[in-house]
């Protein structure tokens, strides 16, 4: 039984990146322990909780249900190629302006989860939204607030969207 | 929580991975989606020495309409046949079904065959498939054959796929214009597995049944249909006394399980609930 490395070429927040992995390594792993990207955080390592959500070739995807091999050629967002601490995401601003996280576990697949939703639909119902949101658990059920943020989040980018002349 | 080492191998071709299939001499599994494969390999509750990644074989990412079948290939992705105009077209219980069906995220990676094969006993499109009468295309080095629904299913994550072939097509019936379509689920929650579902058709001629299918999951080892059920229904007059009555016949004819979510009584009890609103839709919603 082999744990033989296969070389990957990947591109992470923007960097091309080449890496030796084994093919059992997680996705979610090949972030946190190769890359040191601990902003994709690992709750339930089945596919339940969400926590692990990032993005690849412009989808969400659970990090902990894809093997970093098959992730040859892909590109993959992290949570953090949202904002900087200067300069935070709409989404991430709305967050703490609105109390959309507690304890924080579950933030960074809620903040991945719903800037799909917004790419999608820049002006969603509340219903919307939680259903969304429905494959992420929040430990501290802080939903209502959760919702209340991304509301607030896709107003505030529905009214900086510059209107092309 | 992390997977045993396997060896990866991820072809470019069809053949190649059929190929690869037939020359195994451990256990090789075939991955699209990975979203039922994968937490049953963190879990080491599967263990394939060998995986064998098919997501580059583009040519079977596909639906299309195919004389009276609609025809699905195997790296199909839930969220494309869920949001696809065509399936909501030609099979609209299809559609109705993958309301409940997981989510989003899950969605993006997870295929419809690759969901067949994995046969959980309480997934949607299994009764899905054995309601709309579909056909399971198999192709192994050894050749095609085709085996209708109703004989896919054999148990408990069971399949007759044998261990060389591998699932390339699902072919669906188009759903006629005098037939209507209900599906009716309760889950502990939105997206989760059915503790009890019912899904079923109903094509309504001149005011009588013609034809009906029903079947159910979440209840049993496997997606059951009912055709005994079914034959219950047929040259009837719709009513909400005829879809209780039979409710309750299934109630009865069905050997529920049960496990940590519900019990035997109260499976029965979704059985007679969401039997006549699974059926009452279907008749609702023929078009007029």
């Amino acid at each position: 039984m082999s744990n033989k490395l296969i070389e990957i070429a990947v591109t992470v927040n923007g960097k091309s990146l080449e890496r030796r992995v084994p093919p059992r390594m997680l996705l979610s792993d090949f972030l946190r322990h190769e890359l040191h990207l601990t902003g994709t955080h690992v709750g339930c390592e089945h596919g339940v909780c969400g926590a692990c959500n990032v993005e690849v070739d412009g989808k969400t995807a659970r990090s902990c249900l894809m093997f970093a091999v098959q992730a040859e050629g892909a590109i993959i967002n992290t949570v953090e190629s949202l904002g900087t601490i200067a300069k935070l995401h709409p989404l991430q601003q709305a967050f703490w302006e609105k109390h959309g996280l507690q304890c924080g576990f579950c933030t960074p697949g809620m903040l991945m989860t719903a800037k799909e939703l917004l790419a999608a639909n820049p002006n969603p119902t509340r219903e919307e939204v939680t259903e969304a949101i429905s494959g992420n658990l929040c430990r501290c059920t802080g939903y209502q607030t959760i919702v209340d943020a991304v509301m607030s989040a896709a107003e505030a980018m529905r009214n900086s969207e510059v209107t092309p002349s | 929580m992390k997977p045993a080492p396997f060896e990866y191998v991820r072809p470019g071709t069809l053949e190649e991975a059929l190929r690869l299939l037939a020359e195994q001499s451990g256990e090789a599994k075939l991955i699209a989606g990975g979203q039922s494969l994968v937490p049953m390999m963190n879990f080491r509750l599967a263990r394939p020495e060998l995986l064998i990644d098919i997501n580059s074989l583009a040519a079977l990412d596909y639906h299309r309409r195919d004389g009276d079948v609609l025809a699905i290939g195997a790296l199909a992705r839930h969220a494309t046949l869920s949001a696809s105009a065509l399936v909501r077209s030609l099979c609209p219980l299809v559609t109705e079904a993958y309301r409940h069906v997981a989510h989003g995220t899950v969605r993006n990676r997870g295929t419809l065959c690759g969901n067949l094969c994995h046969a959980d006993p309480a997934s949607e499109m299994p009764a899905v498939m054995l309601v709309l009468g579909a056909t399971l295309v198999l192709r192994s080095a050894r050749g095609e054959r085709r085996v209708a629904a109703s004989d896919f299913f054999t148990g408990l994550y069971s399949t007759v796929v044998k261990p060389d072939e591998m699932l390339i097509e699902v072919r669906i019936p188009v759903t006629a214009v005098s037939c209507g379509h209900g599906f009716a689920e309760v889950s502990a929650r939105k997206g989760d597995y059915a503790m009890t579902l019912v899904a079923s058709t109903l094509d309504i001629r001149g005011g009588r049944i013609y034809a009906a299918a029903l079947a159910y999951a979440g209840v049993s080892d496997r997606a059951l249909r009912m055709v005994a059920l079914e034959s219950r229904l047929v040259s009837q007059v719709p009513s909400q006394a005829l879809f209780n009555e039979v409710a309750e016949a299934a109630a009865h004819s069905i050997d529920v399980g049960e496990d940590q979510h519900a019990d035997r009584a109260y499976r029965s009890d979704l059985i007679r609930t969401l039997t006549p609103r699974a059926l009452a839709q279907a008749a609702a919603s023929i078009a007029t």
